[in-house]
C-alpha cells in the first residue's frame, strides 16, 4: 500500500524548457518578416496619403464594390436556378440527358471563365442578325449582361456539380426509408433528401460564392467598371500603386467575411451533429 | 468571306500556327510554373502542420493573402508593382536606369504564388492523413526527421495528395488565360488577335476554349499514368 502511494508521489520530470529550436527560430523571423511587411505597406500608405486621390476616386471604389456584389449576386441566384435541371439531368438514367449535362459541365468547368466570357461578349457580335431578329440584341449590347450572362451559366456547372454530389452523399438508405413510409419521391426529397444535402452542400457553395468573387474580377477586361475596373481606370489615370492595394484590401475583406460568416453558419446548423 | 477551315489552317492563310504558339506560352507557363508552386506549397504546409505557433501563423497569413485576392488583381500586383520596387533598388545603385518585369515571368511568379497556396492546402490535409505511428516507426528505427519526412512519410504524401493536386493543375493551366491581360502572346490572346483581324469572334473564342478543353484531357490521360505509376488507390485512408 505504502509502495504504491510512493510510487505516486515520485515527481513527473519537468516538461523540457522550451529553447529556442530552429523551427522556432525560423517562425520568429517569418512572422517577423510578414510584420514588416504589414507596416511597411502601412508605410506606404500614409506616405502616399493623398486627400484629393480620396476625394476624387473612393466614390468611384465605393460604386465598383456594388456592381461586383451585385454581378456577383445576380449570377449566383441564376445560377442556381439553372443548376437545378442541370444536376437533375446529370444524375437521371437517360444516357442522353446525362450525357448533354455531363458536356454541359465539362466544358465550363475545362474552360477558363474569361474564355467563356470573351466568347460571350465577343463572339455575340456574330450573331447579331439572328439576335436581333428576336430581339435580344439590346440586352447583349450591354458589357454587364454579358458578363452576367457567362458567369451564370459558369456558375450553373459547378452549383450543379456541388448540388449532385451533396444529394448523392445522403445515403439511399433514407431513400428507402421515406419510400417505405409512403412519401412519394418530391416529398422525400424535399423534407429528408435535400436538408441532410445542403449541410453537406454549404462549405462549397461558400466556396463557390468566393471564386466567384474573386473571378469577377476578370469583368474589368471587357470594360465593365467593377472594383477591379475602377482600379485599373484609377491607376491608368494617376499611376498611383496604392490604387491597386486598396482593391486587394477591400477583397481581402470581403472574400475573409464571407469564409468567417459560412464556417459560423456551418457550426450553428450542425449543432445537432456534434456529440 | 472565308470558310471556318481557312481560318483555322495552318500558314499565311490560316491562324492555326499562331495559335499553335500560343499553346506552346501557355503549356510553357503552366509547366515552369508547377515546379516552384509544388516546392514552396509544400513548405507552407510543412510551416502549417509543425508544432511552432509561430510558424503556423505565418503558413496561414500566406495563404490567406494569396487565396482572398482575386488572382488578376494577384498578377496586376506584381505586374506593376515589381518594377517599382526593382526601380527603388536599381536607383540606389545607378541613378537614372529603369527596370521592368517580363508579363512571362510576372505571370510565373503570380500563377506560382496563387498555386502554392492551394497546394499547401491540398499538402496540409494529406499530411493529416498520416498517422503519427509513421513518424514515431520512423524514429524508432533510428532515421533522423529529415529521412524520416523524405522515406517514409513523402512517398506516402504524394499518393495521398495526387488527386487534390491534379485538380489544381488543371486550374492552374485555366488561369495561365488571366495572363493575358498583361500581354503575354498566350492561347487567349493569339484568338483575340485573329477575332479581332478577321472578324470571327465567336470561332476563335469557341476554338480556343476547345484548346483549354483538349489540354484538360490530355493532362488527365497524364495524371491517371502518375497514378497508375505511384499505385495511387491502392492506399485508401
Amino acid at each position: 500500500m505504502s509502495l504504491a502511494t510512493d510510487t505516486l508521489k515520485v515527481d513527473r520530470p519537468p516538461p523540457p524548457a522550451r529553447g529556442w529550436s530552429r523551427q522556432r527560430i525560423l517562425g520568429h523571423v517569418l512572422v517577423g518578416l510578414w510584420i514588416a511587411l504589414g507596416i511597411g505597406m502601412v508605410v506606404y500608405l500614409v506616405a502616399a496619403w493623398n486627400p484629393e486621390f480620396f476625394q476624387k476616386y473612393a466614390p468611384g471604389y465605393i460604386s465598383g464594390l456594388g456592381i461586383t456584389l451585385l454581378l456577383v449576386a445576380i449570377s449566383i441566384v441564376l445560377g442556381a436556378i439553372l443548376s437545378v435541371p442541370i444536376a437533375y439531368a446529370r444524375m437521371s438514367k437517360n444516357p442522353i440527358l446525362s450525357g448533354f449535362a455531363y458536356a454541359y459541365v465539362y466544358f465550363f468547368r475545362g474552360t477558363p471563365l474569361l474564355a467563356q466570357t470573351f466568347l460571350v461578349y465577343y463572339g455575340v457580335g456574330s450573331f447579331r442578325p439572328e439576335l436581333e431578329m428576336v430581339g435580344l440584341w439590346g440586352f447583349f449590347r450591354e458589357a454587364f449582361n454579358c458578363a452576367i450572362f457567362a458567369f451564370s451559366l459558369n456558375t450553373a456547372a459547378y452549383q450543379a456539380e456541388i448540388l449532385r454530389g451533396a444529394i448523392e452523399s445522403v445515403p439511399r438508405g433514407q431513400w428507402e426509408g421515406a419510400a417505405s413510409l409512403g412519401l412519394h419521391k418530391l416529398q422525400t426529397m424535399w423534407k429528408i433528401i435535400l436538408p441532410q444535402a445542403l449541410i453537406v452542400a454549404l462549405r462549397p457553395y461558400g466556396n463557390e460564392i468566393i471564386l466567384m468573387i474573386k473571378g469577377s474580377a476578370i469583368v474589368a477586361i471587357i470594360t465593365v467598371y467593377d472594383l477591379m475596373g475602377i482600379t485599373r481606370l484609377t491607376y491608368a489615370r494617376t499611376f498611383d500603386f496604392q490604387s491597386y492595394i486598396w482593391a486587394a484590401i477591400i477583397y481581402l475583406i470581403i472574400v475573409e467575411t464571407l469564409r468567417h460568416g459560412v464556417e459560423w453558419i456551418e457550426r450553428r446548423i450542425t449543432i445537432h451533429l456534434h456529440r | 468571306m472565308q470558310s471556318a477551315l481557312t481560318l483555322l489552317s495552318w500558314g499565311p492563310e490560316g491562324w492555326l500556327d499562331d495559335i499553335a504558339a500560343g499553346v506552346f506560352v501557355t503549356v510553357c507557363l503552366a509547366l515552369a510554373t508547377l515546379p516552384f508552386g509544388l516546392t514552396l506549397g509544400f513548405f507552407v504546409a510543412l510551416a502549417k502542420q509543425s508544432e511552432e505557433p509561430s510558424l503556423r501563423l505565418a503558413g496561414n497569413i500566406y495563404t490567406t493573402i494569396f487565396r482572398g485576392i482575386p488572382e488578376l488583381l494577384t498578377l496586376f500586383l506584381i505586374f506593376f508593382g515589381i518594377p517599382l520596387i526593382l526601380q527603388y533598388i536599381v536607383r540606389l545603385v545607378s541613378p537614372g536606369t529603369s527596370a521592368d518585369v517580363n508579363s512571362f515571368v510576372a505571370g510565373m511568379i503570380a500563377l506560382c504564388f496563387i498555386f502554392s497556396s492551394y497546394s499547401s492546402e491540398v499538402f496540409l490535409s494529406a499530411f493529416r492523413a498520416i498517422p503519427k505511428g509513421q513518424y514515431e516507426g520512423g524514429y524508432s528505427v533510428g532515421l533522423s526527421s529529415g529521412q524520416t519526412m523524405r522515406l517514409i512519410v513523402l512517398p506516402q504524401l504524394i499518393r495521398i495528395a495526387l488527386p487534390g493536386l491534379a485538380n489544381l493543375w488543371l486550374i492552374l493551366l485555366k488561369d495561365t488565360a488571366l495572363v493575358s491581360a498583361v500581354g503575354l502572346n498566350e492561347i487567349l490572346r493569339q484568338s483575340g488577335v485573329a477575332a479581332r483581324v478577321t472578324k470571327h469572334a465567336f470561332l476563335f473564342y469557341g476554338f480556343a476554349g476547345l484548346i483549354y478543353l483538349l489540354l484538360a484531357i490530355v493532362s488527365s490521360f497524364g495524371i491517371n499514368a502518375i497514378e497508375r505509376a505511384v499505385g495511387g488507390s491502392e492506399v485508401k485512408r
